[in-house]
């Protein structure tokens, strides 16, 4: 894959930051790691103690990608409703995780299952909502992870809000690593022809907000090819809003990580929104309900599977001249790793609490009303009256 | 001949589109997949990209264009995907939409269709199995139609594309495969009527959509136990056709009301007030209603038990025949 030259940076960090904008937009995504294995070295990529761990980020690529796997199997054999699949996305995903800091805050669509990875939230607990036993599945502020948000492009104007309450609480700008915060909000390429979507990018620029969005341009809104949503690269919009975009090679988990951990930084830093947009590609159906032969074709598929975002990082690995030390021993671990993973997935799916039928009654306000209660009683007569054989 | 109501609607689509070339199809994912309940399968192939138009992801981006679409003299019928996804449609629906005509003083009528699956029953995750209705019942100056079976749903949406008035179309995702026979000689339907679907002298049954199928049901074991249920399908929620359950309820001086939607500030709420109001002294017993609860839907496996289900329009039905 072509690489664009970096332009020479100069002057101020912003100044240096931007070229990663220019270098972006109508050419080439940037990219270090090509499908090879071959990582080119460039300024922008973070070193010494910023640097992304290869051998992690691999095994969390790895251990994620199974996640989605047994996810899928777990619906073909009817554990799940439905499961929307990342494969081909896990470059994006763990390189935008990896660059998070712990006081960070992310807001997910509904297909960001390595990075709650990245973060720790059991994958387990992602299966709750496809298999139809919550709405909701985790502590969202346990991991600063929020729920999935189903409602395309509704999680951006959440982000931009948080983002103003860092903001006000101060913690941006201050220079001290244990204090400044930003957010990370995901999004995918349709969701940019969302109003909400558009709507957030105003008020971060307007307000020069601490917020990153990471969107994933996987070329498909189910049927709909990126060119319904857009003329122009994503990356660029940014630039109409007044906040840089950069457009990074979405299967280079190198290149991902060092554009979420720039942009991040300069919000913390209270420098203001950054748009990234991952070119990559969703290389499954939409979801497991979805045809997508109606609409693409398979060599598309191929083309984008040849750039398999594992497969490269574990052809660098594995590969002369590899940095870091990635032996026979530690592909043995994790294959056992994976397997352990994929069996307590199987059993957590199966063992994930039923809910009972006051559970919809329950939290919908603080207090429970009157008349509301009166409805759970009536429903949990006649749930308990066992009837069902219409007499 | 069966057709399921799915291809009743694509049948209704394509006559409406072959009888007028001003219509014109605007969705997400509606062109190539033919929408993701394949309603409008095959349409893109036979009237172009031109008039089968796949949209951005954007629903007020959806319905406001179909608003110009129609000013400039087209008849845009819109696909929402899923009922939980109308909502960022809203404003455009609500503040555009139907209160045009109002505003032009008559002078601009806007022919709108906005389809919408709605209803529960299908093991969906959440926003894909809401019941809206009552937004737009409450909203002057929209049409709410909602068809029960395939007949109805070409007839209503022949009626509905032919109508100068936005009209909200609501199709019960769950009967989609729900076969029927269907007459496609003329969508002679009336837009504003109830309709009789199992005359009965005990007890009026009210409901629409997926639970008219239930109601039916109910119906049928009750008159196993001797009592005689009159079922009427409400089809059009807004205007609501009172005066035929009113005649319907001073006959049988009980009323039962069923609907997935959640309790309060819902349409059978409404029609209660309507038939007290015309029929206070032929009422044998309180208007029964038998709905969603007031609680957010819940996940997928407490869906059977939560949705309005035959044994609880029975419990409804005896409580009020025992009065
Ligand atoms: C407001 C809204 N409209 C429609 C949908 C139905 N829908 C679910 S996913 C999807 C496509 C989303 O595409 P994109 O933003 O590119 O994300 P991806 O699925 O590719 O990750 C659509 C139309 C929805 N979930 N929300
Ligand atoms: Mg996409």
């Amino acid at each position: 894959m072509d690489v664009v030259e970096p332009i020479p940076a100069s002057g101020p960090p912003h100044t240096q930051r931007s070229t990663m904008t220019s270098a972006s937009s109508m050419t080439e995504p940037w990219s270090v790691l090509d499908p090879a294995g071959g990582l080119r070295q460039d300024s922008r990529v973070p070193t010494g103690a910023e640097a992304l761990d290869l051998g992690a980020a691999y095994r969390a690529m790895v251990l994620a990608r199974r996640v989605d796997t047994e996810a899928i199997a777990l619906q073909r054999q009817g554990e799940l409703g439905l499961w929307p699949s990342m494969l081909g996305q896990e470059g994006a995903q763990v390189g935008a995780g990896f660059a998070l800091r712990k006081r960070d805050v992310v807001f997910p669509t509904y297909r960001e299952h390595a990075v709650a990875w990245c973060l720790g939230v059991d994958p387990v607990h992602l299966l709750g909502l496809f298999r139809g036993t919550t709405l909701g599945g985790w502590d969202p502020r346990e991991r600063n992870f929020n729920l999935y948000t189903l409602v395309i492009g509704a999680q951006t104007l959440h982000a931009v809000g948080y983002a103003m309450g860092i903001v006000r609480d101060g913690d941006v700008g201050t220079g001290d690593p244990g204090r400044d915060r930003a957010v990370l909000v995901f999004l995918g390429d349709g969701a940019l022809s969302e109003g909400e979507t558009n709507e957030a990018f105003v008020w971060a620029a307007a307000q020069n907000l601490p917020v990153v969005f990471f969107c994933q341009n996987n070329q498909w809104a189910i049927s709909a090819p990126f060119s319904v949503q857009s003329r122009v690269p994503a990356a660029d919009r940014a630039s109409g809003f007044g906040f840089p975009g950069v457009r990074v090679d979405g299967n280079d988990v190198v290149a991902c990580h060092a554009a979420t951990h720039e942009a991040l930084a300069h919000a913390r830093a209270g420098g203001g929104p950054t748009f990234i947009e991952a070119v990559t590609y969703r290389r499954n159906p939409h979801t497991t309900s979805d045809d997508d032969l109606r609409y693409r074709s398979d060599s598309e598929n191929d083309d984008w599977a040849s750039r398999d975002p594992l497969d490269r990082l574990r052809a660098h690995l594995t590969g002369a001249g590899s940095s870091t030390e990635t032996d026979d021993a530690f592909l043995t671990e994790l294959e056992q790793e994976e397997q352990r993973l994929a069996e307590r997935l199987r059993s957590g799916c199966r063992t994930l609490p039923v809910p009972t039928p006051a559970t919809p009654f329950l939290h919908t306000l603080a207090t429970m009303p009157a008349g509301l209660e009166r409805q759970m009683t009536e429903h949990l007569a006649f749930v308990a009256a066992g009837e069902g054989e219409h007499r | 001949m069966s057709t399921a109501l799915a291809h009743a609607l694509n049948a209704g689509l394509r006559d409406a589109m072959k009888a007028d070339d001003k219509v014109v199809l605007i969705g997400q994912d509606i062109g190539q997949l033919g929408g993701v309940f394949r309603v409008t399968d095959g349409l893109r192939k036979e009237f172009g990209e031109d008039r089968v138009i796949t949209s951005p992801l954007g629903e007020a981006g959806i319905v406001g264009s179909a608003i110009g679409l129609a000013m400039a003299g087209y008849r845009p019928v819109c696909e929402i995907q899923f009922d939980g996804f109308v909502f960022p449609a809203m404003n455009q629906i609500v503040t555009q939409l139907a209160k045009y005509r109002h505003r032009s003083e008559g002078a601009v009528s806007l022919p709108v269709v906005v389809r919408i699956p709605v209803g529960g029953g299908i093991g969906a995750i959440e926003h894909h199995s809401e019941s809206p209705e009552a937004y737009f019942a409450h909203t002057p100056g929209l049409r709410v139609l909602c068809p029960s079976d395939s007949q109805d749903a070409y007839d209503l949406l022949r009626q509905a594309v032919r109508c100068d008035d936005p009209v909200i179309f609501l199709e019960p995702k769950r009967s989609y495969w729900a076969k029927g026979g269907v007459d496609r000689s003329g969508g002679a339907a009336d837009i504003e009527s109830a309709r009789i679907v199992r005359p009965g002298g005990d007890l009026t049954l009210v409901t629409y959509g997926a639970l008219v199928p239930v109601a039916m049901k109910a119906a049928g074991i009750l008159a196993e136990e001797g009592r005689s249920v009159e079922v009427i399908d409400l089809r059009s929620l807004s205007p609501i056709d009172d005066a035929t359950v009113v005649a319907s309820v001073r006959r049988t001086g009980r009323l039962v009301i069923a609907h997935e939607a959640a309790r309060t500030g819902g349409i059978a709420g409404e029609l209660t007030a309507r038939v007290q109001t015309q029929a206070f002294y032929e009422l044998e017993a309180p208007v029964l209603r038998v709905t969603g609860y007031d609680t957010p839907y819940p996940p997928s496996r407490l869906e059977e038990d939560w949705l309005p289900n035959v044994d609880r329009v029975l419990d409804a039905c005896d409580l009020s025949l025992t009065h």
